[in-house]
């Protein structure tokens, strides 16, 4: 009996000492040898991203000339005054405005440019006193009697970051200074509204983010017109010649793009890198027969039609192999003397004055109408393009494409044609900021499915460098709407591009394929023929030493009883 | 860098478009070659240059690019030397600016890009591209011939087709809408016996003082057509019998707009003369951009019968073959064969041999032999492989003798891969790629050069009408080789049966250790258990 007893200790023991092992030793060792390297995120931060509450601030000084104060509002005038405009997008992303208004008196060599004849003079000189930084703007306020304005004119947008303003009757009948603020101020509002950025653009921008309601048609096709943000761009002008038979065409395109496109790009430089090139394309035809109009004695393409215009053509274009750049297409088509002249007509049947359309987030074409040049011999002739009248539309296209909105004219507003290099500095502030915000907005939702997805699959593996690339984004998002509380506009749009791209790159990462890992079910397929065979003993013995220590102690139970 | 900086400051204008086509007898060889030339600012503004490529040179620095897709393999003893080699598969060598830091990778993405504008698979990298010292010269402009630049590689399973075509044909400035492409119906010209497609783009001079450079986009078809077999034993063909097509137009882009018949055999109307390869033949001349070519139809098709029914060919006097020898799955032994046909004269010949690393070579079993005697090459350039990273480049300078047989030899051992790195169907073998043979025959015709003027692009296929020898470049067949190929159920059974191992191990040991042993009574026998039973049933107790 006795040796019976020590028999079935022992064999208790060697029990208990092999799960011992395989517990401590096996499923350590197991675990370690099969886990997937992941590599720690910041979790907490992302999860912060997915909350975004943007704050854009912009630097107003309004600047009073002599006339429009009395000596004594002079004297306190040296204010600031801080406006924040609050809303709320959806449960996720709020929006805060924040003008910090300063209000101060004109200096002496101001005043010597408010004097200047005409308003584009003053313009220029009150630029070159003093040149302020991107995103920030000056009102200058002028008295009524100013002869800087035509008659019906109260505000004059300039080509840069200044805007002339007339106060009215109402500023006369103001006696305190707060109640000449107080009237200056909404008319302050309503310069800021076309200079700076407007709530529409802003919310625009959110796009990525915020399911929008559906607004007017005409908003939603002006949101949806403009290339999303991109840190380049390839732009491609083709000439399209449908049969090289009939005419030899030249284009200077060179030239054009050294005098039209450039001096915009290199103003737009600051968003993003423009590269230009042209191709000339033979054969090419539009996807549409054209139908001869004999009321308009010309080929017509109607508007339904334009949508067909497009695929056949683009087979030709050749996509951009060498970048991944965004491509906008320009085409000028010039088409053959049997289908010339060829117009194109709007939604009222009406011919199109520039005889041209754009596709949104694509590019614009262009038809060339070339009449009365051609021989009865059937030989072919040579055409000189007329390249001022082409890149004029080709250029307004490329306004509309890269988001530079023409804001809704307003009653007594007379805004600055921008000069020669097409875009006036406030215009490129109003992309800028739409930019920096769309960027931080694309970025934040990149980052966090990025992290959704990981979250999903467990048993992926996050390499280091995709860590790495996750941290960088969210260090220049933080650092980015720090900028644009701030209001430093450049700083804003250069961090919203770097975050943008670390994003992209950790999200477009080789290394997070899913079809690259085994499903669980497969893995443990494989594990079965090891662990069937090891775990059934070992339960089923611990299970009977558990019943025996059962049993003992209710005989223990029962003697004690 | 003078080159290099002369070649970015050119101006856009169109030079010309030219396309030949040459039509040789036997088989019916068909040859086309459109050829651009561009100055181009910095190369962005395009007139007849294709866009698509002029961004691939600039943004990867490349000087030259000669890429080649071909289908079948081109046989020299029957057809003649090649007009365009050309392995079988694809081929790609490019040399890059000396301005490029990062060739490797400069070479892996350029190739990817490739890949996408033609439609193939070119994977590319440095694990099956090498750098030949002396075998591929550039052929443009400028002097930089420092081999780190030149990167070479081929893939001999390559399948060419219909993708691979149209974005070939997209490339010329009127597409198959006009001129000698409208003949490229897909459908008839990979109903053939050979087919090699080929883009070539390199600097070239744009005047004779070489101010200013531009750049040269040779595109060439090479099609061999077996009609003797379709058209029952009839010598004859059309142009409408082989592309379903006739010419109607000229591309009204080109400058100039050629076909070429060799009539060497049935030489009724003499239009031009031109030694071709070392061999005098006679062409008859179709100018497409002339009105008469086309006569009242305004269609030309072209309908030759020859009247002798066999044809005279010049035997070619350079021909190289090549053979796996050796049996079993352990080692083997790579054949080269190259024959001197001419009868007095002895020339070298450069050889150039890529093998994959999976195929480890011996580089001290190197034999070269012709007629019986060991034959020392000139120059030996030899790069070992290392597995997984680069192949073997082993390239020599060897002296033929006259009407010889000249065989290289060089043992192997087959090894065993990774399963991971078993391509798809690996019962099928391995393809190790051609090996490349190039050297400057001599010829044996007496040179004349009269009627060769008027077709200088025709004859710049031909670089050899002064020289008293000819260049030309040969290709091996490509190898299949088997290696040992696992079952690749493989590593299931290795876990299943190690697992069991372990569990009747572990099984047994857990038993000894776990069971309680207790002296029991003896069984009874059988007889006294059925005994027993059947006590148990009468009602009596067991014994």
């Amino acid at each position: 009996m006795a040796t019976a007893e020590v028999e079935r200790r022992r064999a208790r023991l060697a029990t208990m000492s092999i799960a011992a092992v395989v517990i401590l030793v096996g499923i350590p060792l197991w675990w370690r040898t099969t886990t997937t390297y992941r590599a720690w995120l910041p979790v907490t931060q992302i999860q912060e991203l997915a909350k975004l509450q943007l704050l854009l601030s912009a630097d107003v000084e309004v600047v009073f000339a002599r006339g429009t104060l009395t000596p004594e509002q002079q004297k306190k005038i040296t204010v600031t005054h801080t406006q924040d405009e609050d809303h709320d997008i959806n449960g996720e992303t709020s929006l805060t405005y924040r003008y910090e208004t300063r209000y101060r008196t004109a200096t002496i060599m101001e005043e010597d440019a408010l004097s200047q004849p005409s308003a584009v003079a003053t313009d220029l000189s009150l630029h070159t006193l003093s040149e302020s930084p991107c995103g920030s703007l000056v009102v200058y306020v002028i008295p009524e009697s100013s002869s800087l304005l035509p008659q019906d004119v109260d505000v004059y947008v300039g080509q840069r970051r200044t805007a002339l303003l007339r106060v009215a009757a109402e500023t006369k009948a103001a006696k305190t200074l707060d109640q000449v603020l107080a009237a200056v101020e909404p008319r302050v509002k309503e310069v800021l509204q076309v200079m700076s950025f407007s709530h529409h653009d802003i919310t625009a921008a959110l796009g990525d983010r915020v399911r929008l309601s559906p607004g007017s048609p005409q908003r939603k096709a002006d949101s949806m017109r403009s290339f999303k943000s991109s840190p380049g761009y390839e732009i491609t002008f083709s000439l399209l010649n449908p049969d090289p038979k009939w005419h030899r065409l030249h284009w200077d395109i060179e030239g054009a793009v050294r005098t039209y496109v450039q001096p915009l790009l290199s103003k737009l430089s600051p968003v993003a890198n423009f590269s230009v090139d042209s191709q000339m394309l033979h054969y090419t035809m539009l996807g549409v027969n054209a139908q001869f109009d004999a009321s308009h004695d010309a080929y017509t393409l109607s508007v339904e039609s334009l949508a067909h215009v497009i695929n056949p053509v683009e087979a030709r274009l050749g996509s951009n192999a060498a970048s991944s750049n965004a491509l906008l297409n320009f085409l000028l088509y010039v088409p053959d003397p049997q289908h010339s002249p060829l117009r194109i007509l709007d939604h009222q049947k009406r011919q199109v004055a520039s005889n041209a359309f754009h596709s949104p987030r694509w590019g614009g074409i262009m038809v060339y109408n070339v009449n009365g040049f051609y021989e009865a011999n059937g030989e072919a002739v040579d055409v000189n393009i007329n390249m001022a009248e082409v890149m004029g539309v080709f250029l307004a296209q490329l306004r509309l494409l890269l988001g530079v909105h023409p804001s809704a004219p307003r009653a007594g507003f007379l805004v600055a044609p921008p000069g020669s290099s097409g875009l006036s500095d406030w215009e490129l502030d109003r992309l800028m900021w739409s930019r920096s915000v769309e960027n931080v907005a694309t970025a934040t939702t990149t980052i966090t499915s990025l992290a959704q997805l990981l979250d999903q699959i467990d048993n992926i593996v996050i390499n280091d460098n995709i860590a790495q690339q996750v941290s960088s984004a969210i260090a220049s998002l933080q650092l980015a709407t720090a900028e644009l509380e701030s209001g430093n506009l450049a700083f804003a749009l250069q961090y919203s591009k770097e975050a943008i791209l670390a994003s992209e790159r950790a999200f477009f990462d080789p290394s997070l394929l899913h079809l690259l890992y085994f499903p669980n079910d497969q893995k443990f397929a494989i594990y079965i023929p090891l662990f069937v065979p090891i775990c059934v003993p070992l339960v089923l013995a611990l299970l009977q030493i558990m019943s025996e220590v059962h049993q003992r102690r209710r005989d223990k139970q029962a003697k004690k009883d | 860098l003078g080159a290099t900086f002369l070649l970015f400051l050119l101006l856009l204008l169109l030079l010309l478009i030219q396309k030949h086509m040459i039509v040789q007898p036997l088989l019916s060889g068909f040859f086309q070659c459109g050829r651009h030339v561009e100055r181009a600012h910095k190369l962005s503004h395009y007139r007849l240059f294709p866009k698509s490529l002029g961004q691939v040179i600039s943004k990867f620095s490349v000087r030259e690019l000669h890429i080649s897709l071909t289908q079948g393999y081109w046989r020299t003893m029957q057809w003649g030397q090649p007009y365009q080699p050309s392995p079988p598969g694809a081929e790609l060598w490019v040399w890059f600016q000396d301005s490029v830091t990062d060739v490797d990778g400069t070479w892996s993405e350029l190739t990817n890009v490739l890949s996408g504008i033609f439609c193939a698979s070119l994977n590319f990298d440095s694990i099956n591209s090498i750098q030949p010292s002396a075998s591929f010269k550039p052929l443009g402009i400028g002097n930089v011939t420092d081999h780190r630049f030149l990167r070479y590689a081929t893939l001999p399973r390559e399948t060419v087709c219909t993708e691979n075509l149209t974005p070939w044909k997209k490339l010329l400035p009127c597409g198959s809408k006009a001129g000698l492409a409208v003949l490229l119906k897909s459908e008839k010209l990979f109903h053939s016996s050979f087919h090699s497609q080929a883009v070539h783009i390199r600097p070239v001079c744009q005047d004779a003082q070489c101010a200013t450079t531009s750049w040269e986009l040779r595109q060439t078809l090479n099609v061999v057509f077996d009609l003797y077999v379709s058209g029952q034993g009839k010598r004859e063909w059309s142009l409408f019998k082989m592309f379903s097509r006739t010419l109607t137009e000229a591309c009204p882009l080109a400058s100039s707009s050629k076909i070429y018949v060799d009539v060497s055999d049935n030489s009724e109307v003499l239009t031009a003369q031109a030694v071709v390869l070392g061999d005098r033949r006679t062409f008859s001349v179709y100018d497409l951009t002339q009105k008469s070519t086309f006569g009242t139809t305004s269609s030309l098709n072209l309908l030759i019968r020859w009247k002798s029914s066999d044809a005279h060919m010049l035997r070619p006097l350079l021909h190289a073959e090549r053979y796996v020898a050796g049996y079993r799955l352990q080692s083997g032994e790579i054949h080269t064969l190259m024959y001197n046909n001419h009868p007095y004269r002895s020339f070298p010949v450069l050889l150039l041999d890529l093998v994959p690393w999976y195929l480890r070579l011996y580089i001290h079993t190197l034999s070269v032999t012709s007629k019986g005697k060991t034959n020392r090459p000139s120059y030996i350039h030899y790069e070992p492989s290392k597995d997984r990273v680069k192949p073997h480049t082993l390239e020599m300078l060897v002296q033929l003798p006259p009407n010889s047989v000249t065989e290289v030899t060089v043992h192997f051992d087959r090894i065993l891969l990774k399963w991971t790195e078993y391509p798809p169907d690996p019962n099928h073998g391995f393809y190790v790629g051609s090996s490349v043979v190039s050297s400057l025959v001599p010829s044996i015709v007496a040179m004349d050069t009269n009627a060769t003027h008027e077709c200088p692009l025709f004859n710049s296929f031909f670089p050899s009408k002064e020289e008293t020898s000819y260049f030309v470049r040969l290709y091996t067949e490509p190898l299949l080789v088997n290696l040992p190929t696992p079952d690749f159920s493989m590593p299931y059974n290795v876990i299943c049966l190690t697992c069991t191992v372990v569990a009747v191990g572990y099984g047994s040991l857990f038993n000894l250790l776990t069971r309680n042993f207790q002296i029991g009574e003896p069984r009874p026998g059988v007889a006294k258990r059925i005994a027993n039973v059947i006590r148990k049933m009468r009602g009596v107790p067991p014994l």
